[in-house]
């Protein structure tokens, strides 16, 4: 089984991804078992159908999509998963910040694609708090990423209050 | 000066280690090639043509003595006993082994200092005034407010991985010595009719291969809301900019395309959610940064100091020059700003050895209060000295070779490293700079030109800042051939424009003769009193471009 990055430690994940190519094969009635990450297009005709699809079902969205495309209740998605297509494509840390700050989501807040060890630091404080990390990384090892910095100047998700209003 | 607490420390302390570490597991195959470049490059270190080069982030260009006697040691430690000053105020180092530079990041980091985004994708140095807290006509002293930008744009956690490189600077005073309209971001600092303190901002200037001057997007941001401004256009920047073309990534080209305002607009509905949360600037915040950068305990000058440099003047005419170009006034009675020129003939413009740099170090203990400013025109600044010191520095300057008479003058050339060091260029910079200072080295026929800039760059990435001198140098690649296209008309400052290209490109070898045609035109048909640029605007490119190919 896939082991992922889970707040702060490593996990067998058992979640799949259905990727575009596939979603014209897939028919929900074939995802009633196990747990799937359906990109946006079948999330949103999920909701159309359903308003709010199963709790096996969580969505992935691609680089280029925004929160406010999504349809229906953010807050009920049981895990979204945000693509890095390259690492160095940066707008998922846009994206993680929106869905966190702007849309109050609470959920598992997934980073995936191709995500390197080294933006760790920079994807918690995104808000994002599952990793699935490039092939070649050991997550175990990888785990020390995450305390990279003591502090950091800026407000961010994990910690929104800037330094300069926690200096004494 | 900012000075670290405890906290800022840690930062960059972390910071060090992080880049140990990942050093260690890169040199150990554990991580590619491709995924080292933007963590190496977040430090400040490029592969050039023949070592890597490291580039020193110093904020805004300031600089104590403790900071650039450090520099000396790295180049003599690290590098091959000298250092070079960027056309945005850094330090690059040319020869430092890869395997060193945690070493070289841990030595910077125990005065303070550091390479952080100094290159790659990120929000870069920002630039200021290097007269700044001193210059006669400034409105406001940027440096607190780029200190507040500083810390919130270091690993700022949503824009580490932008479309491409970020660059911004502030002006504090009535001209512009930041360049700001050539800026991704330029900020003026202003006030408005209540008399509160905010910015004035301009997106989507900058130079490269689409010179473009920035458009103002907002008149007035007041300076508590100016954080949370910023972060609404980088995040409109990061998710909508062009990641497919490198060539078209920079915000520039995203302002062009959906136009200002519609970007002013974009970036607006953004503000709207920002506005107002945590990130806004608080008052004791604007202060503490404020109290960092005090008005002096400046002494009384005696007032004598004025006939005696003036009879001085007389006696010794290469202190008349120097006192003529490379000394600015001063809001403080009885002191001025002095400028070392780093450009005497024969030296790679901006290029300062480890003996030099410890004796500007000595220099300003002696003369300025412990500080050096690093200028974006290639020099450094003493900002600080009583006048009736000024006889000594200047003996002391032309010992050390800093006393070349002629800042602003055409041999004052900005000029990026080019083919002798960059793998981007096309052709080589330095050798024409050379050149050119070699067959205009007379003072009286410089002083006659009057202020004239003149700017190479050995390709279109346009470090050399050639689209905005009066005259422009480009180096460019013909099959495989170094040749020189020439601009004219290009100015920095508020009334900034960009510079026309004359016509075919020339050789290397007659780069000097046709820079002479064209300052012979301009010797011939200036009236009383015209600078270059006014003479070329008034006559106009046709007649300058006739003159060069008769």
């Amino acid at each position: 089984m896939p082991r992922i990055i889970l707040d702060n430690s490593v996990v067998d994940d058992n979640w799949q991804l259905i990727t575009e190519s596939e979603q014209a094969d897939v028919d929900i009635s074939q995802l009633a078992e196990g747990n799937y990450l359906v990109p946006l297009s079948v999330w949103n005709s999920l909701v159309a159908e359903l308003t709010t699809p199963p709790a096996n079902i969580g969505l992935w969205l691609a680089s280029t999509e925004l929160p406010e495309q999504i349809q229906g209740s953010i807050s009920e998605i049981p895990v979204l998963a945000i693509d890095f297509p390259a690492f160095a494509d940066g707008r998922g840390f846009s994206i993680g910040r929106l869905l966190r700050e702007r849309y109050g989501y609470k959920g598992q807040l997934r980073a995936i694609g191709k995500p390197i060890r080294d933006q760790l630091s920079y994807l918690v404080r995104c808000g994002f708090n599952a990793f699935d990390l490039a092939e070649h990384y050991d997550p175990e090892e990888a785990l020390t990423s995450l305390k990279d910095f003591s502090d950091n100047y800026q407000g961010s998700v994990d910690q929104p209050i800037p330094l300069f209003r926690r200096r004494s | 000066m900012y000075r670290y607490d405890s906290i800022d420390q840690q930062i960059v302390d972390d910071r060090v280690a992080q880049f140990r570490d990942q050093t260690q597991r890169y040199l150990a195959g554990e991580i590619a090639e491709e995924e080292f470049l933007p963590l190496r490059l977040q430090n400040g270190l490029y592969v050039q043509r023949l070592a890597p080069m490291l580039r020193v982030c110093v904020p805004y260009g300031m600089l104590d003595t403790k900071q650039v006697r450090m520099l000396a040691h790295i180049a003599r430690k690290y590098d091959k006993g000298y250092a070079h000053v960027t056309t945005r105020q850094n330090i690059q180092y040319n020869w430092p082994a890869l395997e060193d530079v945690p070493d070289i990041l841990a030595d910077l980091a125990s005065v303070e200092m550091h390479a952080i985004q100094t290159s790659g994708n990120c929000i870069r140095n920002f630039t200021a005034d290097p007269f700044a807290g001193v210059a006669l006509d400034e409105v406001m002293d940027p440096r607190p407010y780029c200190e507040v930008m500083r810390q919130w744009a270091t690993f700022h956690p949503e824009f580490a991985f932008l479309p491409r490189k970020f660059k911004m600077a502030v002006c504090g005073s009535k001209s512009d010595r930041a360049a700001i309209l050539v800026h991704d971001i330029g900020m003026a600092l202003t006030t408005n009719d209540a008399g509160e303190i905010g910015f004035e901002v301009f997106v989507g200037g900058g130079l490269g291969r689409t010179p473009v001057i920035a458009s103002l997007i907002n008149s007035f941001v007041p300076e508590k809301d100016i954080l949370t401004y910023l972060e609404a256009i980088l995040r409109v920047y990061n998710l909508s900019g062009n990641r497919e073309n490198k060539y078209k990534a920079r915000i520039k080209i995203l302002v062009r395309a959906m136009g200002a305002e519609a970007f002013a607009e974009r970036v607006d509905q953004e503000w709207k959610h920002l506005k107002g949360s945590e990130s806004t600037l608080t008052a004791e915040e604007i202060e503490r940064m404020k109290s960092y950068f005090p008005t002096p305990d400046y002494r009384e000058v005696a007032s004598t100091a004025d006939t005696e440099i003036e009879s001085l003047r007389s006696e010794h005419q290469a202190f008349d020059r120097w006192l003529t170009r490379n000394t600015r006034d001063h809001r403080q009675p009885g002191y001025v700003s002095i400028l070392l020129s780093l450009k005497p003939v024969g030296v790679p413009p901006g290029d300062v050895t480890a003996e030099q740099l410890d004796a500007i170090a000595d220099l300003a203990d002696k003369y300025s209060l412990g500080e050096v400013r690093t200028t974006h025109e290639q020099n450094m600044v003493l900002a600080d000295v009583a006048k009736d010191q000024l006889f000594e520095l200047w003996q002391d300057c032309k010992k050390l070779g800093f006393a070349s008479p002629t800042i602003g003058t055409l041999n004052d050339m900005i000029c990026c490293p080019g083919g002798d060091f960059c793998s981007l260029a096309n052709a080589k910079s330095i050798p024409v700079a050379e050149a050119l200072q070699r067959k205009f080295d007379d003072l009286d026929y410089l002083y006659d030109l009057g202020d004239l800039s003149l700017n190479i760059s050995g390709c279109m990435n346009a470090c050399g800042h050639h689209h905005v001198g009066h005259v422009g140098v480009l180096g460019v690649d013909k099959k495989g051939e170094e040749w020189y296209q020439i601009q004219l008309g290009g100015d920095q400052g508020k009334n900034a424009s960009l510079a026309k290209v004359l016509g075919p490109s020339f050789s290397r070898d007659e780069v000097p003769e046709i820079i002479e045609k064209l300052l012979n035109h301009f010797v011939d048909n200036r009236i009383e009193g015209e600078s270059f640029l006014e003479a070329y605007r008034r006559i106009g490119h046709d007649s300058f471009k006739a003159a060069a190919y008769a």
